[in-house]
């Protein structure tokens, strides 16, 4: 497949044409590449040379067994491994062409232009408000309160909570319901306005209709930002994706178009697991 | 002799009655079709606790009735001149009678009364002993038949074992609530046998302090409360200035920043400093950090007493940082994961999430750990025995010499006492006190940390 195009149909329409499992030579630069990744945990080895691209303005699911490396990944992609000590990472991952692994690189600024959404709901212990203020506050992107006021008003418009909080700003973050919390969580990360947005189970914790908002609204998201998500639903990787990566202890089995991914994979492993055979 | 008596006899009812209640047991529940309801051990756990259950009670009833039924005794056998002393002699007398009693020897030679007396209670004495082991013994196998007999494949000694069990933890719990009630209730009754000869308004706002004068002339001594408050609040803060930022960055670094390898190493040796007896800090402070204070305050120019409210401060805030760094590092800790990886992955720096989200986090029990430590403060003696100079003016200066309410008490307290005096009084007064100060500090605790606390689950 050689024109991954920044519209999801293009690319969906691609993609039945192309074998899948043909790395993309596109003329457009993927939002982030990972060339050879792999991580140690201290001895033992979680990740083996993954190479991935994540296309621009889609969604792609990371799917497969639990342990088989895929939130490591992810969290390689905002350097969230830096924080555990045992950790160490190698290889190459690069934003808009940029090594992330640079020493010249300075963390706060890519964590600032990649976010993350965690898999538990966890807004901080502040009130709605402050929650959805702390990233645009400690980056300085507003100057006036008027300015904070109106990122947060957007924000939590664009993670579809305004209408429901929108009386009850100063009350704890805390005491939503999980679906909530998850949405505060989302409309936190869009509040530093990233770039790419990564998430890890987002609704691992939530009830199917929570799930389904969420859902609903990381389809929208697309539009404007590069979105990718862990999942154990191979449901939802269907729902919400255009492309697909299957992960197998510590190995990237395959990559595609999620269609493709689902009706016919190429590898025995893809397909076992997403026919429920193990996993 | 018969204490241990007493003890060996009711081990070894219980140990019999555990056996036989399990024999009893077997034979019961095999010829039964029933399902027993509780386990062997606890039909013989069951039959065992009401072994010891009667038994303890006519100790305890015993234990009440002895001194009654001793001064009846005595009283019985002393000629009618005697009997009408007035109390306090009396008291004197029935004292050695026992001690005649029980061979304790005496000062003096012995009155003829005061033999007849002795004899008697030693007869007394020896009756009363043998009834105690036989009735101990009697209530303990009665105990043991009565249960023995209740044993049958439906009794529920599993339920009644652990009624036991709760009701003995909850004694246990009783101890300490109750003698924290009757430290406060002797310190009340005290203090106001005090205010008897001092009037409060003196005490809390007097100036001066000099309570030995009265016990040398006539008329009352000065005891005023303020300078000693003054120095026991000037000391602690002193100390807490010192102890808080540094006990509270240690947490930090400990927590946040340090490798496992140099947590490991270094947490041992900071809560070492919690271990060193304050006696120690004391001579140090004494020999060591007072004349180096002495000396940088020549250096630069600052009259600094060697030993003054300064250095009891300053070394006691080195032994107050282990309380505050070890229980915050303990309670950052704590603080969620899912915490720190929100605001890292917002692109916080490590000390905007310490700051901001951590803290905050933390905050109710930091405010707990600060207050201990507060108290540790007011409540330490040893230190400001030696370091702060023993002083009890009214200073505000903190480089000169001062004193503390508790070592004040101490000063009260030792040497000669007279629990009848202003002088020994006055240091129920101070507990009372330095009691009060502590308990509004854990109020005001409960406060703040009700009122900030942020939830994170």
């Amino acid at each position: 497949m050689n024109d991954i195009s920044h519209s999801p149909s293009a690319a969906k329409a691609t993609a039945t044409k192309a074998p899948p499992e043909v790395p993309q030579e596109s003329a457009a630069v993927p939002k982030m590449r990972a060339e050879k990744v792999s991580v140690h945990y201290a001895d033992k080895q979680a990740l083996f040379d993954v190479d991935l691209d994540v296309p621009e303005n889609q969604v792609i699911s990371l799917i497969g067994p639990s342990g088989c490396g895929k939130s490591t990944f992810l969290r390689c992609l905002n350097r969230m491994n830096d924080t555990i000590d045992i950790a160490r990472v190698s290889g190459h991952i690069t934003l808009d062409g940029e090594n992330i692994y640079d020493k010249a690189l300075d963390v706060v600024e890519l964590r600032a232009r990649v976010g993350m959404v965690f898999q538990k709901p966890n807004p901080f212990p502040k009130s709605i408000f402050e929650n959805v203020a702390y990233g645009p506050r400690i980056h300085g992107l507003a100057s006036a309160k008027r300015d904070l006021e109106e990122i947060v008003a957007t924000s939590l418009q664009r993670a579809g909570l305004f209408n429901e909080v929108k009386d009850r700003l100063d009350e704890p973050g805390t005491g939503l319901s999980g679906g909530q919390q998850q949405r505060l969580c989302i409309a936190r990360a869009i509040a530093v306005n990233p770039e790419v947005i990564l998430m890890d189970e987002p609704c691992s914790a939530l009830d199917p209709i929570a799930t389904a908002k969420v859902e609903e609204l990381i389809d929208e998201l697309r539009e404007n930002y590069t979105i990718v998500i862990v999942t154990h639903s191979m449901q939802q990787a269907a729902r919400v994706s255009q492309r697909t990566a299957m992960f197998h202890l510590g190995y990237l089995v395959e990559e595609g178009p999620t269609d493709m991914m689902f009706t016919n994979p190429t590898d025995k492993r893809t397909q076992d697991y997403i026919t429920g055979r193990f996993g | 002799m018969s204490d241990l008596i007493i003890v060996g006899i009711l081990l070894a009812l219980m140990a019999l009655g555990y056996q036989v209640a399990l024999g009893r047991y077997r034979k019961v529940t095999g010829r039964s079709e029933v399902r027993p309801h509780s386990r062997p051990a606890y039909h013989g756990l069951l039959v065992a606790i009401w072994c010891a259950i009667p038994a303890l009670a006519v100790i305890i009833v015993f234990g009440l009735f002895e001194p009654v039924i001793t001064r009846y005794v005595i009283l019985s056998a002393l000629p009618p001149e005697v009997r009408d002393l007035p109390t306090h002699e009396l008291r004197g007398v029935m004292q050695r009678i026992h001690q005649i009693a029980t061979g304790f020897g005496i000062v003096g030679e012995a009155r003829p009364y005061e033999n007849v007396a002795a004899t008697r209670l030693g007869t007394y004495h020896a009756i009363w002993n043998f009834a105690l082991v036989a009735l101990v013994a009697s209530s303990a196998v009665a105990g043991l038949v009565y249960t023995l007999r209740r044993i049958t494949p439906r009794l529920r000694a599993r339920n009644e074992v652990e009624r036991v069990i709760r009701v003995l933890l909850l004694l246990c719990s009783a101890v300490a609530i109750m003698t924290t009630v009757g430290i406060v209730a002797s310190l009340l009754g005290e203090a106001v046998r005090f205010f008897g000869f001092v009037n409060p308004l003196d005490f809390f706002f007097g100036t001066v302090w000099n309570p030995r004068f009265s016990s040398v002339g006539a008329g009352q001594g000065d005891f005023g409360l303020l300078p000693l408050l003054v120095g026991t609040l000037m000391i602690s803060a002193i100390a807490i200035l010192v102890a808080l930022p540094i006990g509270l960055m240690t947490a930090i670094y400990m927590a946040e920043y340090a490798s496992s390898h140099l947590r490991n190493i270094a947490k041992p040796i900071i809560e070492i400093l919690a271990g060193i007896p304050t006696i120690v800090y004391g001579v140090f402070a004494l020999t060591v950090a007072g004349p180096f204070f002495a000396d940088l305050g020549a250096a630069v120019g600052l009259d600094i007493s060697a030993t003054s409210a300064f250095t009891a401060g300053a070394v006691m805030g080195v032994m107050i940082i282990p309380f505050i760094s070890s229980l915050s590092d303990d309670i950052i800790t704590q603080v969620p994961a899912s915490m720190r990886d929100g605001s890292l992955g917002l692109g916080a720096t490590r000390s905007e999430t310490i700051k901001r989200v951590i803290l905050p986090a933390a905050l109710p029990g930091i405010v707990g750990a600060f207050l201990l430590a507060v108290s540790r403060a007011i409540g330490e003696t040893m230190i400001v025995v030696l370091a702060a100079g023993n002083s009890p003016v009214l200073r505000f200066n903190p480089f000169e010499p001062s004193t503390s309410v508790t070592v004040s008490i101490v000063n009260q307290l030792t040497g000669d006492t007279d629990f009848a005096s202003p002088q020994s009084l006055v240091a129920f007064a101070l507990g009372l006190t330095l009691f009060i100060m502590t308990l509004g500090l854990n109020v005001v605790a409960l406060y703040i940390v009700r009122k900030y606390r942020e939830q994170y689950e």
